[in-house]
């Protein structure tokens, strides 16, 4: 600076006042019972869970625990549903779907605040990021229901029947809409369970798919936790079960259902590598990195939770990246300026605490940004660690939280080696400037989505899915229609 | 980042800059950045953060009126402005600089003499900069004997755009010189510059050959300062200040009329930067009408109530 001018000095820190979304648009009701035929029944056994806010560890509603007994009354419902839906014309489900689509957008922000009560995610992702996905999604397959026919060349599709579906905690109302659309587009009926730490959403989702007319027992909703969501995917009469959830309990499914003619898909864990070389757009690449780890608390199946950073820019790149990791704003989910909430809940916090320690333990050097999270509530402060090497099970377990693992690579080969060097295969981001490079590297990656220079995109027309042990069968686009049909052949030999 | 020769180097020949060494121009990915900008501007700024915000903008504006028109008296009405921007609120802090044409900058001093505002001139054949090079120099010297304590010029993009990077460099070197004491504010003229990855670099050869503050805009054409050009300068900024230990201010003109842009710019800012930048030596808000937009929402956050325009001063 010129000798004329004082040296500055640091004399101005614009703190953000507390920003809370209001909560007064959505009512929560004391307890919750089972969505089975169009009513609200209870369970008939009585049992109940609590689901809390993670947030604040307060309690926010009963659920009902469906025993072997409502499923077997919920499956009951979808069969007796699933002659009239199949019989519906294309154009009348579509109808119904465009209507499901508009109303979520409708109701976008009370959707919003209700997901972010019940799973922690900061509002600004359940705002700009569910809620806009959930409704395009039904949008989208809103748009094939009366193209079927144009689907499959030279097939015609007809639906499967009754279709179990289990969902996630991460992003409980779009992986519900994930499930949901192509199943109904196709004309196949639905008992879905969301998960037992976030169920309000797709309870919520209930009295909205009624309001746009699906008919009763088309779409049934039945809550508990592992035990409810195994006595659906073994009730022998679905044809059809759809799971995005753990790697463990994907194979379990697998197993029952291996002696049966039931469709399967899975959508299971990953543990993908963002591959960053040198002559990236660096700054961009550090952004990508952070929203690949830390959206949603890492809690996404497909988070870029290894680094490989080419040796070369390796230092220059983690000085940047410590310095973006300070930035980040953890605390109050309902704040719309925190960037990471919390953890969905006290068993996940528990498992990431152990990786993370097993990180320190195994000689990884840990970094933490400074900030202070709040007394109460289930919160984990982002997490960096380097000198991790590939044996370190940091680098090979799926942790499911804000933590990234950085490694470093020398040659693009080296770089493709480390990538594919895990039982998963779910997603992988590569960051170069040179076209040719990203091509390269996209035909070696075994990955189900390579994003280039961006991660974490979402779009219903493109297919999501895994290799190896990230599971089998897509979502999203025309290939999200396959797994709910069987396809005829219109020209016989 | 090394000290070598990689993709996006300024390539000047003689591999050093002005006794520096050779700085590495990062590659900029414009969706990622468009896409970060757009999400430092969903920050929501509420009461007390907003008051503080306001408060700053007025302390890091600079006042600025540089049309044909511009008499004596249009640029004292300014300048007494610039330095109590309202007589009802007498606390709202005075604007960091008025910023006039070369043949104004003495009647701006007089007007602010003794107050700590600064007057800042532009020069060097404002807003094309294609005179001669020894008439720019001579305007810069001419605005600086007359009183400037800041020298806005443009960067030749004339030479830039036709990769001539040495003469753009060397231009800059001679203007720094000629301003003497006075601070130096380079103009990029983002508008013109066609791509980020141009932004980057031309802020990079601005800040290489003495620039005190890279500046986006004239006010003069149709772009003007957005958010992902503040963001790209931040970074160059940001990369300049680890890769010379120098800190070089930025300055956001054109276009910036509402305070709810000075706020979202302001944020931009501190997220990139960090807190040091939040000051007049290292961040500067160039503007003719946000000031007004400015005062009346300090004066609805401390009444309540939003007033009339016409409750505000028109100068």
């Amino acid at each position: 600076m010129p000798e004329n001018l004082p040296e500055p000095v640091p004399t101005f820190d614009l703190e953000y006042a507390p920003a809370p979304e209001s909560t007064s648009i959505v009512s929560i009701a004391d307890s919750y019972g089972l969505f089975i035929g169009g009513r609200w029944v209870e369970p008939r056994d009585g049992g109940s869970f609590t689901t809390v806010n993670p947030a604040t560890e307060e309690p926010l509603a009963e659920i009902a625990t469906a025993g072997a007994a409502d499923v077997d009354a919920a499956v009951a419902a979808a069969r007796s549903a699933s002659d009239g839906w199949a019989g519906w014309s294309g154009r009348e489900r579509s109808k119904v779907l465009y209507r499901v689509a508009r109303l979520l957008q409708e109701r976008a922000r009370e959707f919003a605040v209700l997901e972010t009560l019940d799973g922690g995610k900061p509002i600004k992702e359940s705002r700009d990021v569910d809620l806009p996905l959930a409704a395009a999604h039904f949008f989208y397959y809103a748009g094939w229901a009366d193209k079927l026919g144009y689907a499959f060349a030279g097939r015609r599709p007809r639906p499967l029947g009754v279709a179990g579906q289990v969902i996630p905690w991460n992003f409980p109302l779009l992986m519900a809409s994930w499930k949901l659309a192509p199943a109904l587009a196709t004309g196949n009926t639905v008992v879905l369970k969301p998960a037992e730490t976030t169920p309000l959403t797709a309870l919520l989702l209930a009295d909205l798919l009624a309001e746009a007319g699906v008919p009763d027992g088309v779409v049934n909703i039945i809550t508990g936790a592992g035990e409810t969501g195994a006595a659906l995917v073994g009730h022998p009469d679905l044809d059809k079960v759809a799971f995005t959830g753990s790697t463990e309990v994907g194979k379990a499914i697998q197993r029952e259902l291996a002696s049966r003619g039931t469709r399967l898909t899975l959508e299971l864990g990953g543990k993908a590598a963002n591959i960053v070389f040198e002559d990236a757009a660096i700054d961009q690449a550090v952004e990508g990195v952070i929203g690949g780890i830390y959206f949603n608390q890492g809690h996404v199946c497909c988070a870029g939770s290894r680094l490989l950073l080419q040796e070369s820019i390796a230092d220059a790149f983690l000085t940047k990246l410590r310095r973006r990791l300070d930035t980040l704003r953890v605390g109050d989910p309902l704040d719309k300026n925190t960037d990471v909430g919390a953890i969905n809940s006290k068993a996940q916090l528990d498992r990431i605490t152990e990786l993370v320690a097993s990180g320190v333990d195994e000689g990884a050097e840990m970094y933490q940004p400074a900030c202070t999270l709040p007394e109460r509530g289930w919160f984990h402060a982002p997490t960096l660690f380097t000198g991790v090497s590939q044996s370190h099970r940091i680098a090979r377990e799926e942790i499911f939280g804000p933590v990234l693992s950085v490694l470093t690579f020398r040659t693009a080969e080296e770089a493709v080696t480390k990538a594919n060097n895990t039982p998963y295969g779910l997603s992988a981001g590569i960051w170069t400037e040179k076209g040719s490079r990203i091509l390269w590297m996209a035909d070696r990656m075994k990955a189900g989505v390579v994003w280039a220079n961006t991660f974490n995109q979402f779009d219903p027309t493109s297919p999501f899915g895994g290799f190896k042990e990230s599971g089998f069968g897509r979502e999203g686009g025309r290939h999200g229609l396959e797994p709910y049909v069987v396809l005829e052949d219109l020209v016989s030999g | 980042m090394a000290l070598v020769e990689v993709p996006g180097t300024i390539p000047l020949g003689d591999g050093r800059l002005g006794g520096a060494a050779v700085v590495s121009v990062a590659a900029v990915d414009e969706v990622g950045l468009v896409a970060r900008a757009a999400a430092l501007g969903t920050r929501s700024i509420k009461t007390s953060s907003k008051l503080a915000a306001l408060d700053l903008a007025v302390r890091c504006m600079d006042l600025t009126t540089l049309e044909g028109v511009d008499t004596p008296g249009k640029v004292r009405a300014m300048c007494s402005k610039a330095v109590r921007p309202d007589p009802t609120m007498p606390d709202v802090p005075s604007v960091a600089a008025v910023c006039v044409y070369p043949e104004l900058v003495a009647t701006a001093a007089a007007s602010v003499a003794g107050t700590g505002v600064k007057v800042a001139s532009v020069a060097g054949s404002f807003p094309a900069g294609l005179g001669p090079l020894d008439v720019r120099l001579d305007e810069i010297r001419a605005a600086v004997a007359a009183g400037a304590d800041e020298i806005d010029i443009v960067l030749n993009r004339s030479a830039f755009l036709s990769g001539s990077y040495r003469q753009t460099y060397d231009e800059v070197v001679a203007a720094k010189e000629a301003c003497g004491r006075a601070h130096l504010k380079v103009i990029l003229e983002t508008g013109e510059l066609g791509s980020y990855d141009q932004v980057r670099r031309a802020s990079m050869l601005a800040m290489v050959a003495g620039a005190d503050f890279i500046k986006t805009s004239t006010g003069k054409i149709g772009t003007n300062a957005t958010p992902p050009t503040a963001l790209c300068m931040a970074e160059a900024i940001r990369d300049y200040a680890d890769q010379t230990g120098t800190a070089v201010g930025l300055k956001l003109a054109g276009g910036i009329r509402t305070a709810k842009q000075s706020w979202q710019y302001l944020v931009l800012v501190q997220e990139t930067l960090g807190a040091e930048w939040m000051t007049p030596d290292r961040f500067r808000l160039g503007a003719s009408s946000l000031l007004n937009d400015v005062l009346m929402q300090i004066a609805k956050l401390r009444s309540g109530a939003y007033q009339r325009p016409s409750d505000f001063t028109q100068d």
